[in-house]
């Protein structure tokens, strides 16, 4: 489980914090929404979670992080990168820049951890498989496709196999193939009892891959519950959130005024397309 | 070390055999010879003309007048200086050439690695080489971006000089910004761990290699104490 406790941080510098007294629980076997509008402080709590901010960011933090009911703030960041991993946007710098093919890539967290090299090509050639990307195994990660260095991102992540996954807007680059790629890998990491805390505007993609979600405004926790409650709720659009698209259609439709007979099956076409 | 038989033997026929035998004969049966030429020759061009023009016309010792140039006087000292010159210069650049054409950068890394290397100087020492193509990558969009957006980047030199400085800010404040982000995951995959790492493969290392190296570099105090004795007399 992955727990923050009145967790409160300021950035180096800053005058004041970017988060103000959040607390969550992350169980295993979990995935969690977390959602927000712009520089509400979305990065800055994958950041906390991840163990980086204050480690390698500096500033200055006060509550606890919690991994498997261990306080993380004792332990190096490279000891926490076996158990916390983290994605960002922005693929082409999640890169090592060093790899001359997507395979070393991929491998390259396991290699750091000194894993036996047995396990680390297990481990890489598994990760290439959760997200189907064996095809370009070969090639150089440098020369991919934003969206396609994201999946490769992605995949550098699960080689570590991380029992805690935080995911900083993980589909921003990627077509909705790939979009649905990563939500189907995440959602199978999630069977397989990681608990994975994933930013995203993408309120479609939530509604289909999480339990829960956590709504931030300015730094504190505002909303927290069932994934299909939040994203459906009236409260999103004033919190600079947009709600999931057949939410808006329904609304739309409610606004147009049409008639009862039409909305019904709006409603039953919704249903259907909704995730159960 | 090539190079460094190069310097140690001196005259004019040592670094041309040098070249010959450790240059040219596996350029060609490594059939790139024909780029290590063009590669060589863009390198070593510009400082070979002046090593000739210095020397041929300016050698301070000259004496014997091959022919007159103006107010310049070619002298054969300076013509023997500067071919000697110019062949340690081949030798070198050729070498230099060589390597840079046969071993990718990354097994280089690898190797060394695998040899002992501190991961992090490793680190430093690829990226430093793979850096170099993703700041001309930048570089370009950028330029094509402000270019969309009315900069001027061509016509006369002032005109593109002036053009450069709306170009190097973002391109610096960029790499900057792309470090920070990307200390960030490397520190998330575990790179500041203590200790070795787990290498995936490394480049084949055959005994044939690894004999080739050791004459190499038992060559090199055998060239020296040979230079000193004055056992070298006929390479020139």
């Amino acid at each position: 489980m992955l727990t923050l406790e009145s967790v409160t941080y300021r950035y180096a510098g800053a005058p004041r914090p970017s988060l103000h007294d959040v607390s969550l629980e992350l169980h295993s076997g979990e995935v969690l929404g977390l959602i927000g509008a712009s520089e509400a402080g979305k990065t800055t709590l994958c950041l906390v979670a991840s163990g980086l901010a204050p480690r390698t960011m500096g500033g200055t933090l006060t509550g606890r992080v919690l991994v498997d009911g261990e306080d993380t703030a004792p332990l190096a960041m490279h000891e926490l990168a076996g158990r916390i991993g983290i994605a960002f946007a922005s693929p082409a710098t999640q890169l090592s820049g060093v790899a001359a093919t997507v395979y070393e890539e991929v491998a390259f967290g396991p290699m750091n951890l000194g894993v036996p090299r047995s396990e680390l090509i297990a481990r890489t050639e598994e990760a290439l498989t959760a997200l189907r990307i064996e095809s370009l195994a070969d090639r150089d990660p440098a020369l991919l496709s934003g969206g396609q260095q994201q999946l490769v991102a992605i995949a550098g992540l699960l080689a570590l196999r991380p029992a805690h996954l935080v995911l900083d807007e993980p589909t921003a680059q990627l077509d909705p193939a790939g979009t649905a790629m990563v939500a189907a890998a995440l959602a199978g990491l999630a069977a397989g009892g990681a608990s994975i805390l994933v930013a995203e505007q993408k309120t479609d993609l939530l509604l289909g891959i999480c339990s829960r979600v956590l709504v931030i405004d300015s730094g504190r926790a505002v909303l927290d519950g069932p994934a299909a409650e939040i994203l459906t709720g009236p409260q999103l659009a004033d919190l600079g959130v947009a709600p999931p698209a057949a939410i808006r259609l329904r609304r739309a439709a409610v606004n147009a005024s049409l008639p009862a007979a039409t909305l019904a099956r709006l409603d039953e076409a919704i249903a259907h397309a909704m995730p159960q | 070390m090539t190079t460094a038989l190069a310097v140690l033997a001196g005259g004019l026929l040592g670094p041309a055999l040098l070249t010959a035998v450790a240059v040219v004969v596996p350029a060609v049966i490594g059939r790139i010879f024909g780029r290590l030429l063009r590669t060589a020759l863009l390198l070593t061009l510009p400082i070979a003309v002046s090593v000739l023009v210095v020397n041929l016309f300016f050698f301070p010792a000259g004496r014997d007048v091959l022919f007159q140039l103006g107010p310049v006087t070619a002298t054969a000292e300076g013509l023997e200086f500067a071919l000697e010159t110019l062949a340690r210069i081949g030798a070198i650049s050729g070498a230099i050439t060589l390597f840079y054409l046969t071993t990718p950068p990354s097994e280089l890394v690898l190797d060394l690695e695998r040899r002992g290397v501190s991961p992090r100087i490793a680190f430093v020492a690829l990226a430093s080489v793979q850096t170099v193509p993703a700041l001309v990558e930048r570089a370009a969009t950028i330029t094509a971006a402000q270019r969309a957006r009315g900069l001027d980047t061509e016509g006369s030199l002032w005109r593109r000089l002036r053009g450069v400085l709306p170009l190097a800010g973002p391109v610096l404040l960029g790499s900057i910004t792309e470090v920070e982000a990307r200390t960030l995951a490397l520190e998330a995959r575990g790179f500041t761990r203590p200790g070795r790492r787990t290498l995936l493969w490394w480049p084949p290392d055959s005994a044939r290699q690894r004999l080739a190296r050791w004459v190499l570099v038992l060559a090199v105090p055998l060239l020296l104490v040979a230079r000193a004795l004055g056992w070298l007399g006929w390479l020139n």
